[in-house]
């Protein structure tokens, strides 16, 4: 958690992203976020980017609270971002919370993430 | 209705001070329960009850509606409790009023009551969904007994019920409805009944069992309307189509914090009315506890909790505050006869260790999450009696580092103190003791077989057949072989990947032979040391279940790798390419026409000559792909499936409509050859050439499946590669006919289909397996390919449907758009302001 207050803001329901998938949002001016449902029923949400090379990573197979990313296989762990195993780097993570069947985005996290 | 059942206070109370109690259920009358325990004379009390009864267990409603405990049995306190206690009961006349100036209450039958201390404990209303009928006669919610009342008299008169939820309560009402003797169905949004308590396996293991009790339960099922038939409910229509017929529709979605009395009085509400850590509301007057209350963030739909703030409560009125600091919850599902006990937090995650342990053969399925050696979390499906034990080393935070190994068997095994390690507990076993269940091998065979040269796992399954049948019992023979063999062990063979002790061989063969039909199946009934598999296991599983169950098994989307769940192939830059498939490598103007249109249309950056004799368009963003393939389908082009474990081309040359040397008419084969295959999902991605003469113009000998043509006939090549390793083909055949190419290539197609392991290319597979195996296979027995030739013409039956024209109706329109987006705010304070949520 920032050392900030989150600002909130809704996304969409939480019934929108299957179990096993992720959603994408585009943030004007920032990188993409993708929300990730995994199968044991947990959402996170990263900046939609492998510390790699950049690949999707709401594309990639999600398994247990890991996302394997679509272009080279790199495991990054969606509760920390950081890349798993030999691999070496990380992923910002975006505070999330469900609530009132909605999914919440910190406005603030999203903000230090823009493009300069 | 408000029938007033008054116990009249007595002359002495009236010198004390004045607690009012809104809501006379299990959260007031236990806060009632714990200040009496404490100091029995301090308030003069009157609870107010919306319900005309006394104070009964809501939870044991359950019970009830199934017929195994009456209400009396659940009454907590009778009447002569509120008498023996000078409580005042107003039952039947809920409170309408606050006014917390002149600190009174006023009852919508008009009594009004002044306190000094008000504890609102109004508890939590059902959730109804807000679809058209729900107001319809037959429709409940499962809250109270009058709830329960009405589900009974349906289950007299009528014959089939609706359960909408699926969920702890809905699953308890469908039980109790199933025992009355109603058919019932459940309709669960969700994948997973459960959700919140259970994972994917258990919830996989709840759904057999419910199953076979002979409930109907729909997973993924959204619920559109309430259908009227005759001026009552008549049944359920889904948002997708599909109508169920119902007498009665029980609404079991979940419940909300009932805070209306309390907002309307001005106190704080956010979800629940918001507490502090001594259940103090934004009122230092009024207190409030139970499923009503919202502390630290948290609201709570289960009885411990409740149990822990009426402790609190009652602490702060009258003695020393001992504050509230949040529960840890745990469930267990009442429907008789199925074990089931979920706690804490198991969805995993960062330095999270998952600890599984499957008993096929017993349907148990046991998961212990531990994280910094303390125990987080745990699901315990089939065998609960050791849900306590990790519930009491959750609450305590226990070091568990020590019977760390031990942990996932148990209280009994875990803390014997001499068995800590697994191997010293394989030592110590007897020679008679019973290694395999399911082949009845005791350890001195085990040993026996080892001593006689077995060195490895797979050569004790093949000689004494221990763990050659569910696997469970893997770990006791690998450690008898550490201890009988020490360092002279054999790896074992390969297995699928971590999640697993089997082979792919092992695996493709109990799909077959055992019936298994889903991935969750497989993975309980295998073992599988993972809740829900891992990046390998689940996609090899989904071609596995699909080549087994064609038409049978539905395809599971999120076990699939991006390119095969968007029909794209993703590039570098996340974008996509796109290849439409040109049958044998011949296209013409209004093809060539619709490609260049899509090109400019949605700014393709590339378009680029594939090796396999298409074009492939580059750049093509997620959004655009089923605007792209709606303009191909529209010029008669399908899915080239370039992005597939699947049928990519068929090279062709022109044979013998243009060229000179060319013997047979090897671009109509081709076309023949890709029109029969193409949409067929393979171990990896298949590739076949027909070259019209020996000259291989089409490079027939380095594709998986390549035809050369003779004057007499057809060569039939096999087991080519051109990619990392080169390999070329073997010659397996000679044929006089296209109809016998044709033929031949159908059965090796389905041999490859159903023996190579995933993601194993046909050049390594022949290495593997040996040629002499594929012929042997293939001509043996004259009627081998004509069988294997009809297993894929009927698996293909159900393949060829495009995907790219389903996509461009609308299919899986999730995969292709944002689930919302964040735009700029004004350039004054440059904060991003508009949120759009997707539809």
């Amino acid at each position: 958690m920032s050392a900030t207050t989150p600002d909130w803001v809704s996304i969409c329901a939480a019934t929108s992203i299957e179990p096993g998938m992720a959603g994408t949002v585009p943030v004007e001016g920032a990188d993409e976020i993708a929300i990730f449902h995994t199968i044991g029923g947990e959402f996170y949400a990263l900046v939609n980017k492998c510390p790699h090379k950049g690949g999707p990573l709401s594309q990639g197979i999600v398994h247990g609270d890991n996302v394997s990313c679509p272009l080279h296989n790199w495991r990054i762990s969606l509760t920390s971002g950081e890349a798993l195993g030999e691999d070496e780097g990380c992923t910002p993570t975006i505070p999330l919370k469900v609530e009132d069947e909605l999914i919440w985005l910190d406005r603030t996290a999203i903000l230090a993430g823009q493009k300069v | 209705m408000n029938a007033q059942t008054g116990f009249q206070t007595s002359d002495k109370t009236s010198a004390r001070e004045r607690l009012v109690v809104i809501g006379n259920g299990m959260a007031g009358c236990r806060a009632v329960e714990e200040i009496l325990a404490l100091e029995p004379d301090r308030y003069a009390i009157t609870i107010f009850g919306a319900e005309p009864r006394v104070n009964y267990n809501r939870i044991m409603l359950s019970p009830v509606l199934a017929g195994e405990k009456s209400f009396d049995e659940i009454v907590i306190n009778g009447e002569d409790w509120y008498a023996e206690n000078a409580i005042k009961l107003v039952a039947g006349d809920p409170v309408v009023h606050i006014d917390r100036e002149a600190q009174q209450v006023v009852s919508r039958g008009g009594v009004i009551e002044s306190y000094d201390k008000l504890l609102i404990a109004t508890g939590s209303d059902p959730f109804v969904i807000p679809v058209p009928g729900k107001d319809l006669d037959g429709v409940v919610t499962f809250r109270d007994l009058d709830d329960v009342e009405t589900m009974l008299e349906a289950a007299n008169t009528s014959s089939k019920a609706v359960v909408i939820g699926g969920g702890l309560l809905g699953l308890e009402a469908a039980h109790g409805l199933s025992l009355r003797g109603m058919e019932v169905s459940v309709l669960h949004l969700m994948p997973t009944l459960m959700e919140r308590q259970l994972d994917e396996a258990a919830g996989y293991l709840l759904k057999s069992e419910l199953e076979g009790r002979g409930m109907e339960i729909l997973t993924g099922a959204d619920t559109g309307e309430i259908i009227e038939r005759d001026g009552r409910v008549g049944g359920v229509k889904l948002k997708d189509g599909t109508q169920i017929e119902a007498d009665l529709v029980v609404m079991a979605v979940g419940i909300r914090p009932n805070g209306t009395l309390a907002k309307a009085s001005g106190v704080e509400v956010e979800r629940g009315i918001v507490v502090d850590d001594n259940m103090v509301t934004s009122d230092p007057n009024i207190l409030a506890v139970g499923e009503c209350v919202q502390h630290r963030g948290e609201c709570y739909g289960l009885v411990a909790p409740l149990w822990d703030m009426c402790r609190t409560l009652a602490a702060g009125l009258v003695a020393s505050p001992k504050p509230y600091e949040g529960s840890v919850t745990s469930t267990k599902l009442k429907v008789s006869g199925v074990d089931l006990f979920s706690a804490g937090d198991f969805s995993g995650g960062e330095d999270c260790e998952d600890i599984v342990m499957r008993d096929a053969s017993r349907g148990i399925y046991k998961r212990v999450v531990v994280k910094d050696d303390k125990v987080i979390g745990a699901v315990l499906y089939g065998d609960t009696a050791d849900g306590n034990w990790y519930f009491d080393l959750l609450k305590k935070e226990e070091d568990v580092s020590e019977i760390r190994e031990a942990l996932i068997f148990g209280q009994a095994f875990a803390s014997g103190g001499v068995t800590l390690d697994p191997k010293a507990a394989v030592a110590a076993l007897s020679d008679d003791a019973e290694i395999c269940g399911c082949n009845g091998v005791s350890k001195s065979q085990v040993v026996g077989c080892i001593q006689e040269g077995a060195n490895s796992v797979d050569a004790v399954r093949s000689t004494c057949k221990a763990s050659a049948s569910c696997g469970s019992c893997t770990d006791l023979v690998e450690s008898l072989l550490a201890l009988t063999l020490g360092d002279e062990v054999e790896e074992s063979a390969q297995t699928m990947c971590g999640c697993t002790s089997f082979g792919h061989d092992d695996v493709r063969k109990a799909i077959v032979e055992r019936g298994y039909k889903s991935i969750p199946e497989v993975m309980q009934e295998m073992h599988w040391s993972t809740p829900d598999g891992c990046s390998k296991c689940r996609p090899a599983l989904n071609y596995y279940l699909l080549c087994a169950w064609p038409g049978e098994y539905v395809d599971d989307q999120k076990s699939r790798f991006v390119n095969e769940r968007l029909h794209a192939n993703i590039q570098k830059d996340g974008t996509y390419s796109v290849v439409p498939r040109m049958w044998g490598g011949v296209t013409n103007p209004r093809e060539l026409r619709a490609i260049a249109d899509v090109t400019e249309k949605f700014g393709a950056r590339m378009v680029k000559v594939t090796g396999g004799q298409r074009l492939d368009i580059f750049g093509i963003k997620k959004e655009d792909l089923p605007a792209v393939w709606a303009d191909l389908n529209a010029a008669g082009m399908v899915s080239g499936h370039a992005y597939g474990k699947s049928l990519r081309t068929v090279k062709t040359c022109v044979g013998s409509e243009w060229c000179r040397f060319g013997t047979q008419d090897s671009t109509g084969l081709g076309i023949k050859l890709e029109q029969m295959s193409w949409g067929s999902w393979m171990p990896h991605k298949f590739k076949m050439a027909v070259s019209g003469c020996p000259r291989n113009c089409a490079e027939a000998t380095i594709k998986d499946f390549g035809v050369i043509c003779v004057e007499s006939g057809y060569e039939i090549h096999i087991g080519g590669n051109g990619g990392i390793k080169v390999r070329v083909t073997d010659l397996i055949d000679r044929v006089e006919t296209e109809e016998e190419a044709l033929e031949l290539s159908a059965a090796f197609i389905q041999l490859y289909r159903e023996d190579a392991w995933y993601l194993e290319r046909t050049a390594p597979w022949v290495e593997r397996k040996g040629l002499e195996w594929v012929k042997s296979q293939l001509f043996d027995d004259p009627a081998t390919v004509p069988a294997l030739a009809e297993r894929f013409r009927y698996s293909q039956s159900f393949m060829q449907d495009d995907p790219w024209a389903q996509r461009a109706a609308g299919a899986r329109h999730d995969l292709h758009s944002h689930v919302g987006s964040i735009s700029a705010g004004p350039p004054e304070d440059g904060a991003i302001i508009a949120v759009e949520p997707a539809e």
